[in-house]
């Protein structure tokens, strides 16, 4: 976290500074002007021009047909189903949606792009003047979005060393080209990494929420080039580079960092920063210059004549709107409101549709919202990181879970047990009340049992025992230690307590 | 002539076969002269020949339901294109031979728009006029000869060899649609497909003295179609007659999923106005297509034929399209550029020709230098400046603009007039080798035929006279989707002159 966030209320975006001072990732008496440029693939069953299928993972060049291989004749039919999620997308970002926009060629040689030009828009885009808001100290900034428009991605190369010029040959992919993209670019209302991090993950959630795209960066279905300056506070606006190859919000946040640094350094050291593209370079955890400005690409856009202009009905664009899920920011509200979530926890759950639902459907099983929150946020959280998972992979279904809470609930559990139980079922799948039975886990109230194990510990520990009557409040703790150790942590631990604290009488009175 | 030769074949009094078998023997006796073909499928021909021949055979001993036999045909039928006002397969075109222009794609028949890059490449599908002729029961003989990637009006820009004109073999067939245009006037095939850029189907049409038609932008599919410059490209027919060539459109015409631009509006039953009385119709001259640069030989023939039109109770009237003397320009800014991106595919890594060159831009480079042939490299440097940053409005916009007020012109023609009437070319064909050193006059060619492309509209072009010995070429040109009327105008233009000396003796070539 940024050592100094002024909690504000929503501020519109503008000018972007670190308000109040010093922000993490940009050095004192400077501020960074960030935007960022987000291409996101559209969870479409087929590509954006022709029939083939989009699934990620499928072997090499098995999902290709002549249109989205470009062989000499075949023509582009825009997919329906593109242009709704894109136009879910636009509206889920507060953009204004265009009833009239454009196809337009971008025109470049690549090996990896089967037309050498790619099929994008241009200067009529499919939708304009958006935003989105991110958390500040305790409230939010907004950043505009500047525009989102549709296009089509590239195949991927393959090179047969680090890159195309050095490589003695590359092998090419086309099942990814042709899938749709939105290309998603913020106005440079961005202050710090951490906001441009902020910017993302909400950015992210809000495409889950509504459908459009399972933003998976590492399968390539989330990307984002950076456009980073920095300047003294108030002062003119400094050369600004590009930062391509970023692949994980981290690496945003890194290469941010570095490249705020290094710009920072070449002004204080009386230089100059060049205007030019640079590559992050995630081992060395540095950025290098791709090409410079001479070497700019001159993409030569012009309309492109085998598509006719992109006019959709009025209606259809508030069909659309009226029928977008709730969002992240009204489900956060939410949870504070009717559920008395506190704000951080609401917006943890709410940060993804995936954990959310689970949240949500765990809570309709055993509605007792702050519970299931501190166990989402606790343990199902926990055991996600651990393993690696993404929200999509909770292996419990929600209502095992609101079972094993209402175990604890009944005493027929304590918590102690209930975690080990949780982590049999991410294991193994199985319902909670099975793993308990057959590991003999349930809660032993039975105060005769707890007795003698009681008196064992009191018998066994003279020391500690006189350490607590002397007022070390803490000894009781190591004597309901080994009450729980002698029955395999099945006692419920109030019982032991109580009839600790019944033998010894109260603590100091030694 | 076709619709006889085709019902002959229907009912058993000539064999599909037996005429497939004709055709390759004038062809084996005059290609070599003549140049036409760059690829002959003779094998797979008499094959598909014989298969409709057995199959009426069977038709007509059970029931004799003769028409009925072409269900078989349709096996591979379902071609969209077909799909739009007429019906698949239902025969109109059975057993009868045709020729296709090298850039159009045939599954499993070289496409290589007679062009080194494209040397050898066989296509894995069927543009959908292919797969429409073929549903019709027509007969694929081969590829035809053209000016390399359709560009140029002589078929000398051919990578292979020219083509003759059968009229003159010292000639020029003009192009780029040469071989089909040559094919058909020397009785090589009753009809062949070309396409038409800037003139490609009506000029050669108008120097071999046979008839080509240029639809209505959209009317017939340019999937398949190698594309050159896509918002001016149109397939069309080259027939013997005016018959022939309604025929051959009522299979051609439709709309087409596979592509973006095609219309969706019903095809009429262009026969069907055939022999209708033009009496009444309102024929417009402008005066900038009668005037300066037109061969004297030319325009006499042109006005004998209005005179024909008087004859026959139409209203002739001069008239003006003020913009005409831009239109030239307008095409070589549009045209090129589009080409300069659809012929960027073309770039030795997937298919066709491939140089090697060191690393991938050398590769690049010394591909397509040795690929493409002096005026295609010519065309895609033009294209490439008119698109360029800083070139872009003052070249490619502002041809834009002005090929808008090209169309204006002849909108406003049309409210007043129900076709407009010129000569195809200013002048009869050409000799081989006299305007390969000038390109721009052999731009000229074309200056008569461009602005229909510019506009969008359908114009036919159809003998109507001799200068010199040579055909001289009409064209009608109509408002959108008026490929009815400009039927009915040129055929009863055809029955008004069936007895003229100039037809007489061009029906040699027979």
């Amino acid at each position: 976290m940024s050592e100094v966030q002024t909690g504000r209320p929503v501020r519109a975006g503008g000018p972007a500074s670190a308000p109040g001072g010093v922000a993490a990732g940009v050095p004192a008496g400077w501020e960074a002007v960030i935007g960022l440029e987000v291409h996101v693939e559209l969870s479409t069953a087929s590509k954006m021009f022709c029939n083939c299928p989009t699934r990620f993972g499928a072997p090499p060049n098995s999902q290709v047909c002549p249109v989205c291989l470009g062989l000499p004749g075949v023509l582009p039919v825009p997919n329906r189903q593109a242009v709704e999620l894109a136009v879910r997308a636009a509206l889920a970002l507060n953009c204004k949606v265009a009833t009239y926009s454009k196809f337009d060629r971008k025109n470049y040689f690549y090996p990896d792009m089967p037309k050498n030009y790619q099929i994008s828009q241009y200067d009529l885009p499919l939708a304009t003047d958006g935003y989105l808001e991110v958390p500040e100290g305790e409230g939010s900034r907004r950043i505009r979005i500047r525009r989102l428009h549709l296009e089509e991605d590239t195949g991927k190369s393959m090179h047969a060393a680090d890159d195309i010029v050095t490589a003695r040959y590359s092998l090419l992919d086309f099942n990814r080209a042709g899938i749709p993209l939105v290309e998603i670019v913020s106005e440079p209302d961005i202050a710090t990494p951490e906001q441009a991090r902020l910017y993302l993950e909400k950015l992210k959630a809000i495409m889950q929420y509504c459908g459009v795209s399972d933003c998976r960066m590492e399968e390539g279905s989330l990307r984002c080039d950076i456009n980073v300056s920095v300047r003294r506070p108030g002062g003119r606006a400094g050369t600004r580079t590009e930062v391509k190859n970023v692949n994980s919000f981290r690496a945003v946040e890194r290469a941010l960092t570095y490249e705020i640094a290094r710009q920072v350094e070449v002004l204080e050291a009386g230089g100059e920063v060049e205007q030019e593209t640079r590559h992050w370079d995630e081992g060395a955890g540095c950025t290098r210059t791709l090409r410079t400005k001479e070497y700019a690409h001159d993409y030569r856009y012009f309309p492109d004549p085998d598509l006719p202009p992109l006019v959709l009905d009025p209606a259809w664009i508030e069909e659309i709107r009226r029928s977008l899920p709730e969002l992240p920011d009204a489900r956060r509200e939410r949870y504070v409101r009717e559920m008395g979530l506190p704000p951080y926890d609401a917006g943890v759950i709410t940060a993804s549709r995936a954990l959310a639902e689970f949240f949500e459907e765990t809570v309709r099983a055993y509605p007792q919202p702050k519970t299931v929150s501190n166990w989402v946020m606790g343990e199902v959280r926990r055991y996600l990181n651990e393993h690696g998972l993404e929200p999509e992979q909770i292996p419990v279904r929600p209502a095992d879970l609101a079972d094993l809470l209402a175990m604890v609930e009944r005493g027929t559990v304590n918590m102690r047990a209930a975690r080990q139980v949780f982590t049999e079922m991410c294991e193994s799948g199985r319902p909670p009340a099975e793993i308990v039975r057959e590991r003999g886990l349930e809660q032993v109230s039975d105060e005769s049992l707890i007795e003698r194990a009681v008196d064992e510990a009191i018998a066994g520990n003279p020391a500690v025992v006189a350490d607590y009557r002397k007022g070390k409040e803490k000894a009781l703790g190591f004597l309901v230690g080994q009450v729980m150790k002698a029955t395999r942590g099945r006692a419920n631990p109030q019982v032991v307590n109580r009839l600790l604290r019944e033998r010894l009488g109260p603590p100091g009175t030694g | 002539m076709i619709a006889e030769t085709a019902a002959a074949i229907r009912r058993g009094e000539l064999r599909a076969r037996e005429l497939v078998e004709s055709c390759l023997s004038r062809i084996a006796s005059l290609d070599a002269l003549l140049g036409c073909f760059l690829t002959l499928d003779g094998e797979r021909a008499l094959e598909r020949a014989g298969h409709i021949d057995e199959e009426l055979a069977r038709a007509r001993q059970h029931g004799g339901r003769a028409a009925g036999g072409t269900g078989g045909l349709k096996a591979r039928g379902g071609a969209p294109g077909a799909s739009g006002g007429n019906q698949a397969g239902d025969g109109l075109l059975l057993g009868i031979p045709y020729a296709c222009k090298d850039n159009i794609c045939t599954r499993g028949v070289p496409t290589t728009c007679a062009s080194r890059i494209l040397e050898g490449y066989v296509p894995p599908y069927s543009a959908t006029v292919v797969e429409g002729l073929e549903a019709a029961g027509a007969v694929l003989l081969g590829k035809t000869n053209m000016d390399e990637f359709a560009m140029g009006s002589s078929g000398e820009n051919s990578a292979f060899f020219p083509t003759r004109n059968p009229r003159d073999t010292t000639r020029v067939p003009g192009g780029s649609s040469s071989g089909s245009a040559a094919a058909v006037a020397a009785g090589l095939v009753p009809f062949a497909l070309g396409s038409d850029t800037g003139g490609s189907v009506r000029q050669p049409a108008s120097f071999c003295g046979v008839v080509g038609f240029k639809p209505t932008y959209g009317r017939v599919s340019r999937y398949g179609l190698v594309a050159f410059a896509s918002s001016l490209d149109q397939i069309g027919p080259l027939t013997a007659t005016v018959e022939d060539c309604a025929l051959v459109m009522e299979v051609l015409a439709g709309h087409d999923p596979r592509d973006a631009t095609s219309a969706d509006v019903p095809v009429p039953a262009y026969r069907e106005v055939l022999g209708r009385e033009v009496r009444g119709m309102k024929l417009g001259v402008p005066r900038e297509y009668m005037g300066e640069g037109i061969e004297p030989g030319v325009r006499e023939a042109v006005e004998a034929a209005l005179r024909v039109f008087e004859d026959l109770g139409c209203v002739v009237e001069e008239c003006s399209l003020p913009h005409t003397e831009y239109a030239l320009a307008v095409y070589y800014l549009v045209a090129p550029a589009e080409a300069s991106s659809n012929l960027a595919r073309y770039d030795g890594v997937r298919y066709g020709l491939r140089v090697e060159g060191g690393d991938i831009t050398g590769m690049y480079s010394h591909t397509r230098r040795q690929g493409f042939g002096a005026e295609v490299r010519r065309r895609i440097m033009l294209g490439t400046y008119a698109l360029s940053a800083g070139y872009y409005d003052a070249y490619y916009l502002k041809a834009q603009k002005v090929r808008t007020l090209v169309k204006r012109d002849f909108e406003q023609a049309f409210s007043r007039y129900d076709l407009l009437v010129a000569p195809t070319s200013p002048t009869v064909a050409f000799r081989l080798g006299e305007r390969t050193e000038d390109p721009l006059s052999m731009y000229m060619a074309d200056v008569c035929t461009i602005p229909v492309n510019l506009a969008g509209i359908p114009a036919i072009s159809i003998p109507c006279g001799e200068e010199a010995g040579l055909p001289v070429g009409l064209q009608i040109m109509g408002p959108p989707f008026a490929e009815s009327t400009i039927l009915q105008a040129a055929h009863a233009f055809e029955r008004a002159t069936v007895g003229a000396s100039w037809r007489r003796r061009g029906g040699e070539g027979r």
